[in-house]
């Protein structure tokens, strides 16, 4: 690695570091517990051993390190990891480590590393990855963090790997947020779950026995907004997610609904009814509280979401008739234009984090499903195969689309790649999971 | 395709209607089940930070007349629909009569979908039925400030399934009267 880029990336290590210690979280009971399953790969997975990191006991509090790690990457459906009963050693540095040796045995990478007590009781992970084929170390890496933070890290090494072979960034050490239900209907409990992107160390942030809906992370990752009818009307509100501090931004008239934050962080996006009761979009400027209407039609005009430029919304409306996506100008008196042909239902967009697709629940051979538009030339690709699938997010790579659907009647998570090619499902154990909605990069 | 899809659910929706004609336990608010209370609880995911609380309970139990089509308060709809159908009419109608002549009474019109569609979209198309069943109890005597409306969408099903018959029995606004 050239001299510039090793320091860059010990910079890009040292300042992930200090965030890791800042994102500590206790341990608490979760509710569901989400376990994942990988229901499609790439047919030449990229073969890769990632061997067990040396220990630190009882300091590291028992968490595989490389087990999770392998988790990461065999998750997104591009690695494949050597099984560790075929490991012919379990080097722990990259200078015990021989190269035609482990080629030999069919690997294109290798992933070595350590755990280590350091004083204060805190704990630093130390890794080197290696390409087997050329002899070219391509990371090496330390992050440090109390116990409470090991998972984070060893997601942070999954990220770096991700990024280092496949040349995107990887979105392991991100979290996901979701709503569990439980019980039977009419006595069912509403949770705001959030989760690490693997669906490990779930907290509830949020328990009602009336519906909580529509979760939308902030740019920053520090709030969440959402849906509340726990006054028996729907009101929005802003939750910090490390303090559980919130306030309630809207709870006018009527419905109060799909919050979505504009790409500064500044402003909301809402669906608002009025008393009348017809629903459109509006923005609502968090500081000022000063709130301008974007839509004014008769029809349903619903969940907004914002393009990455700030200044456009994406919106279903079925002012043709049936729910279908809409374009407007995130000004007062705009003109819609519609976005989606081809199926007779087509609602909830998002938008990825580049701005080049539009992923929203279709209609596709009676079954709804999750599709992604290029919005350059308007091709459609049914992603998903479920039949009540919903409620896409893109992760903040681009790269992967999580949902919610049911398989063989189980409610679950699920992810795709956007190119349909991988995807792993997070099960819950019990109760129903929905709404799950990706959150931002770690700063 | 679709025609042959929409046939069948108003066939299916026909015959729940057939069944509903009698009072039935969905028939009886959902507030009732519900009346324990509503509270809810704020966390944030940092042990060191102090839980909030808020309790939120608006006390409902099932007040409201019982006798004859007064008993029955629940309004079923056709898959994407806010038309009010046929053998609905007398049941509103009765509603209009006694709130028109009790104008101290108050009733909560809460609207809701089957699960299919997304849920933002199922919660404008529950608000649409809810004023669909305002506006008639309005033309029949009913008095604006007597009727509040809230729409649930799919988020608080009277049926559990994933079939025409949960979901004709999901798609419907409750008359709860509030005293």
């Amino acid at each position: 690695m050239p001299m510039n880029a090793r320091d860059r990336f010990t910079r890009f290590l040292a300042s992930a570091g200090a965030l890791l210690i800042a994102a500590l979280w206790a341990a608490a009971p979760a509710h569901a517990q989400l376990r994942i399953e990988i229901t499609s790969g790439v047919t030449d997975p990229i073969p890769i051993a990632i061997v067990p990191f040396a220990r630190a006991v009882p300091a590291d509090g028992g968490v595989d390190v490389a087990a999770i790690i392998q988790n990461d990457l065999e998750g997104s459906g591009r690695f494949r990891a050597q099984p560790r009963a075929q490991m012919i050693s379990m080097p722990t540095r990259i200078q015990d480590v021989s190269l035609a040796d482990w080629r030999a045995s069919g690997n294109d990478y290798i992933v070595v590393g350590r755990v280590s007590a350091l004083d204060g009781g805190q704990l630093a992970v130390d890794f080197e990855l290696l390409n087997l084929l050329n002899g070219q170390q391509l990371a090496v890496g330390r992050f440090t963090g109390p116990q409470s933070a090991l998972r984070n890290a060893a997601h942070r090494v999954s990220d770096v790997i991700y990024e280092k072979i496949l040349g995107v960034r990887g979105a392991f050490a991100t979290r996901i947020a979701y709503v569990a239900v439980d019980g039977k209907p009419p006595e069912q409990r509403y949770q705001l779950i959030v989760a690490d992107s693997d669906g490990e160390n779930a907290r509830t942030i949020l328990e009602s026995r009336l519906p909580i809906m529509s979760p939308a992370w902030s740019p920053d990752g520090e709030w969440l907004a959402y849906v509340s009818f726990e006054n028996r009307k729907s009101a929005v509100y802003v939750q910090r997610v490390r303090t559980g501090e919130r306030r309630q931004v809207s709870a006018r008239a009527g419905i109060n609904g799909a919050p979505s934050w504009s790409p500064d962080g500044r402003r909301l996006a809402l669906a608002l009814g009025g008393s009348g009761g017809n629903v459109d979009v509006y923005v609502l400027d968090l500081a000022s509280q000063n709130l301008t209407r974007i839509t004014d039609d008769p029809a349903i005009d619903t969940e907004p979401v914002w393009a990455p430029d700030g200044k456009t919304l994406f919106f279903t409306s079925d002012r043709a008739g049936a729910p279908q996506i809409y374009r407007v100008a995130a000004q007062p008196g705009q003109q819609p234009k519609r976005i989606t042909f081809g199926s007779h239902y087509n609602a909830r967009p998002r938008v990825s984090p580049d701005g080049t697709l539009l992923a929203f629940v279709t209609i596709d051979q009676g079954n709804y499903r999750i599709a992604v538009q290029d919005l350059s030339n308007g091709t459609v690709r049914v992603l998903s195969r479920g039949t009540l699938d919903e409620s896409p997010s893109f992760a903040p790579n681009g790269a992967m689309i999580i949902y919610s659907g049911r398989d063989r009647g189980q409610s679950v998570l699920a992810t795709v790649s956007v190119d349909g090619l991988t995807g792993q499902r997070l099960k819950a154990d019990r109760g129903e999971v929905r709404e799950p909605v990706w959150g931002p990069f770690q700063q | 395709m679709r025609r042959t899809l929409m046939v069948l659910l108003i066939a299916a929706s026909l015959g729940v209607a057939a069944c509903a004609s009698k009072p039935r336990q969905q028939d009886a608010p959902a507030d009732a089940g519900a009346a324990s209370g509503s509270g809810v609880d704020t966390a944030g995911v940092d042990d060191s930070a102090a839980a909030g609380s808020v309790a939120a309970d608006d006390g409902a139990g099932v007040p409201g007349p019982q006798e004859g089509l007064l008993a029955r308060r629940v309004i079923y709809f056709d898959f994407d629909s806010s038309e009010i159908r046929g053998e609905a009419t007398e049941i509103i109608a009765a509603h209009a009569r006694y709130l028109a002549s009790r104008p101290g009474t108050r009733v909560r019109l809460e609207g809701h979908t089957d699960e299919r569609g997304s849920r933002e979209y199922n919660i404008a198309l529950g608000e649409r039925r809810a004023q669909a069943v305002r506006r008639a109890l309005m033309l029949q005597g009913a008095a604006d400030t007597q009727l509040s409306t809230v729409s649930y969408g799919e988020e608080r099903p009277a049926a559990a399934g994933s079939n025409e018959e949960a979901w004709a029995q999901n798609r419907r606004v409750e008359i709860v009267y509030l005293n």
